[in-house]
């Protein structure tokens, strides 16, 4: 390991954790590989690392999900092993997963007594956990009414939730899993407020991310992950997101996405009025206008769940909505015969999904199966009236791959056996390849390695450079910012506003994005 | 990355699976007092030992072919066609109706018909089924099982009060005209000088099904439609997201499944018993299940399975014939088979693949 700067020495008290020589290997994949680290109480230490770099992995076996091939664990001085999350628990360790594990039909209440109660009967664990909430929200800034129903409460309730459960049992480190990947700029910054009061208190807090802004705004202390190893822990103070960008990928990374002005021409999509009800009769886009000029992205911001998927869906093709789209000037069928996705394709629509693996991709299938899948018709790939030319769509899939550097350059490999990145790539080389009036494109580099999304921001940034619409929608708001010529931000099934890139930041986005518009709407 | 060789995968699992279920089925039977070797003995003997031994074990493997591959081509668009038996039932309706209808000068004429008869009737019953899942979302495994007993009662009612011969006591279609009599493997090998058992059953239906195979497997893998179909099979959203209507995938998988099932009454029907009867399809549509887990989904697969299976139930008869096993024996045999070939499969699959894991690790 190197280590670049040892932090905590001059500290006399015993590390809160400390993790000596931590290895873990799944098959022949050594997911950590002797890691040593030390996260001093009192502190907010931050860990930071690209996908499959083994923060997860490192966290599951420090609360006991996973046990370490090798490696000890010392809490406060002592030498804990941690065989299962009960221990975990006992030694203060308490963990906020990305995906809340809360029982959607419960009160809070309910759910943070749900295994700590005290005895067969609820009801004197129900008023002791009332009285225990009711000083937490004082001290902490963690305002939850106890007895709504989970299902009622807002994402930001539901991570406050799973604080106060941890908490609750008496936790005195942390653990956030990506905690933000679901918030507003608002929400997040309530967040980090209460992660704030809590390092006040005295409780010691570990934030895993792959979010360069939010480890320089708020740890003490951040050590990065890259292939299983601990490659640095520094202090925030003295580095940059720069520094850390390159020690986590390994090489000098371009943070900014570079790119010309851009010289929009004609219209090539519109849409008037465009209302999507879901399969439970909500309503999910309540009137959406907006359009899209050739050689322009525009990006689509807001918090997941606002609507965004719907709107992609009903454009790709893949739901029913009504009112009004045209592209290039001509309406497009939105509930008839031609109102599914070969057609939009027919029509000059490519569209890259939000979930590549649940929709773009059949994981299943082999990199030269999924490099046609939705252009399966075209005759270029048909032997006869009967068959399929599969050698051709091999040859031409191996080109592809060489052009959009797919590593590696298998077409035979299952779309499954490929990184996130890659698979993106695989996603991209055959939307932007067949050369559309119109891309759509939902979460681009979601789950991809910072060295893949460079790569992709620049083959959107062509393809608008060649004179193509582009329909970016994003949760990130730092990919919307850096990428859109035009931002639209969307909040409960309506555009709230649009903004251009150079003319706004994120505090007016966020404050869009929550619902809250500046002007008379 | 792979776990392991695609050999092991498709070749040692079935058969270290296939051996336990062997392993056991001997002890079950040095449990009820008889000596396993003599019986594996006589298995063989009956099964393969001679071509009258032959002609049943293909005549049987014929029938699962059939089968197999109709729950096969409707795995791979994940519907679960448990149907195979009322979808047999009714195919073998269909045999009937086509040879009774007309005095069929040559069975080479009669044959395609017939087929087409079998292979209708039987779309036709999976098409219930198929379409009330499309449309309605009726789960596909609770349909089809209902339709089996609706195919057994439809029969049944055909049978005994619309097509049997008048005067006849026995619930059963008249016997078909000499001109829809197929050849059997002994006709057939005739020509070509080999000797083969006169009495055995299995006839020209073996060649087609042996087609099928090859037919299903050009349909999963090299066409369009078997693309589409398995796309489907794997992630609906995908299929929608590529524009593959989900109700087409649903209505044609099952009525390609059902045409499968239906063809099998080409081989017991038109083939063996030369006239329709009650309960023709004997479980056959049940066993075509274990055939396609056995086979992997896999036209080729499906035609080991059946061979094997087929083998089974040729040398299950023979020992409940000639020894003191009772024939019950026989099903624990096959249920053994099932279970570790189908449903266990994880058990013999999870420690072969760390086997291979810590074998490469060595390598490297």
């Amino acid at each position: 390991m190197n280590t670049v700067t040892q932090t905590g020495r001059q500290e006399t008290a015993a590390p809160a954790i400390e993790l000596r020589g931590i290895s873990k290997a799944f098959g022949p994949v050594q997911a950590n590989k002797d890691i040593s680290i030390r996260v001093m109480p009192g502190t907010i230490h931050g860990i930071i690392g690209e996908n499959g770099a083994g923060k997860s992995t490192l966290m599951s076996i420090l609360y006991g999900f996973y046990k370490a091939d090798a490696g000890e664990i010392f809490i406060n001085g002592n030498l804990t092993p941690i065989p299962d999350s009960q221990t975990a628990i006992r030694a203060g360790i308490g963990m906020v997963f990305q995906h809340f594990k809360l029982v959607q039909n419960f009160t809070v209440l309910e759910n943070v007594i749900l295994g700590a109660e005290d005895g067969a009967l609820l009801r004197p664990s129900l008023s002791k956990a009332r009285g225990t909430l009711k000083r937490l929200a004082e001290e902490y800034e963690l305002n939850v009414d106890p007895d709504a129903l989970i299902e009622d409460l807002s994402v930001g309730h539901q991570q406050r939730v799973e604080i106060l459960k941890a908490l609750y049992r008496e936790a005195d480190i942390l653990i956030l899993d990506e905690p933000t990947g679901v918030l507003t700029p608002a929400e997040a910054d309530h967040l980090f407020r209460i992660l704030e009061n809590l390092k006040r208190e005295g409780k010691t807090i570990i934030l895993i991310t792959h979010k360069l802004r939010e480890i320089m705004h708020i740890t003490d202390t951040v050590s990065v992950m890259r292939r299983g190893e601990m490659t640095a822990t520094v202090k925030t103070a003295e580095t940059s997101p720069e520094k850390l960008a390159e020690l986590m990928v390994g090489r000098k990374v371009l943070l900014r996405v570079d790119k010309k002005p851009a010289a929009p021409g004609a219209n090539v999509l519109e849409v008037e009025n465009l209302r999507v009800v879901d399969e439970d009769g909500v309503e999910r886009l309540k009137g959406i206008s907006l359009n899209v000029r050739a050689g322009e992205i525009l990006g689509i911001a807001g918090v997941a769940g606002n609507g965004q998927s719907q709107l992609l869906e009903v454009l790709g093709g893949v739901a029913h909505g009504t009112g009004s789209i045209r592209i290039k000037g001509q309406e497009i069928d939105l509930t008839g015969k031609h109102s599914d996705a070969q057609s939009r394709r027919a029509r000059g629509i490519a569209h890259v999904p939000e979930d590549r693996q649940r929709e773009g991709l059949i994981m299943d299938f082999t990199a030269w199966e999924n490099s046609v899948f939705g252009y399966h018709h075209d005759p270029a790939y048909q032997k006869n009236k009967f068959l399929m030319d599969n050698a051709a769509i091999q040859n031409e899939t191996e080109g592809k791959m060489e052009r959009f550097d797919v590593r590696p350059p298998d077409p035979n490999l299952p779309a499954k056996s490929f990184s996130g990145g890659n698979q993106q790539k695989i996603v991209l080389a055959r939307e932007i390849e067949r050369n559309p009036d119109l891309l759509l494109i939902g979460q681009p580099t979601r789950g991809v390695d910072i060295g893949a999304i460079e790569f992709i921001h620049q083959q959107i940034i062509e393809l608008r450079d060649a004179g193509k619409a582009i329909l970016l929608v994003s949760v990130e708001l730092e990919e919307i910012l850096s990428m859109s010529d035009r931002i639209a931000v969307m909040f409960d099934g309506k555009i709230m506003g649009e903004r251009l890139p150079q003319e706004t930041d994120e505090k007016e986005l966020g404050l869009l994005m929550a619902g809250v518009n500046g002007e008379v709407a | 990355m792979e776990r392991m060789p695609k050999w092991a995968d498709v070749v040692l699992i079935p058969l270290i699976s296939l051996l336990i279920a062997f392993i056991l089925s001997g002890l079950v039977i040095i449990a009820i007092g008889e000596d396993p070797v003599a019986a594996v003995q006589m298995m063989v003997k009956g099964a393969v030992g001679s071509t009258y031994g032959w002609g049943y074990t293909l005549y049987y493997a014929t029938n699962f072919m059939f089968t197999g591959l109709a729950v096969a081509v409707a795995f791979h668009a994940s519907m679960f066609n448990i149907g195979g038996e009322g979808q047999a039932t009714l195919g073998g309706l269909g045999v009937a109706v086509v040879c009774l209808a007309l005095p069929w000068p040559h069975w080479a004429i009669a044959l395609p018909v017939a087929v087409l008869g079998s292979a209708l009737f039987g779309a036709l019953w999976a098409a219930i089924p198929a379409y009330l899942q499309a449309k309605r979302g009726s789960h596909i495994v609770i349909t089809t099982i209902m339709f089996n007993f609706i195919g057994a009662s439809l029969l049944n009612y055909l049978l005994v009060n619309v097509m049997r011969p008048v005067g006849s006591m026995d619930p059963a279609t008249a016997k078909f005209s000499e001109g829809t009599h197929l050849p059997t493997l002994h006709d057939i090998l005739a020509v070509f000088g080999i000797p083969f058992s006169k009495a055995a059953p299995a006839n020209i239906s073996f060649i087609i099904a042996v087609l099928a195979c090859f037919g299903v497997w050009l349909l999963i893998w090299r066409t369009r439609l078997g693309y589409e179909l398995r796309a489907y099979g794997k992630s609906e959203p995908g299929a929608v997201y590529a524009g593959i209507s989900p109700v087409k995938i649903i209505m044609v998988s099952m009525l390609i499944s059902g045409g499968l099932a239906g063809m099998m009454a080409v081989n017991n029907v038109m083939g063996e018993a030369e006239r329709l009867v009650m309960n023709s399809v004997e479980g056959a549509g049940f066993i075509g299940i274990a055939v396609a887990l056995m086979g992997r989904s896999h036209p080729f697969g499906v035609f080991l399975a059946a061979i094997l299976f087929g083998f089974l139930y040729q040398g299950g008869a023979e020992l409940a014939l000639w020894t003191s096993i009772p024939r019950e024996l026989i099903v624990v045999i096959q249920a053994l088979v099932i279970l570790f070939t189908g449903a266990l499969d994880n058990m013999v699959r999870v420690p072969l693949e760390k086997l291979f894991l810590t074998l490469r690790k060595e390598d490297v």
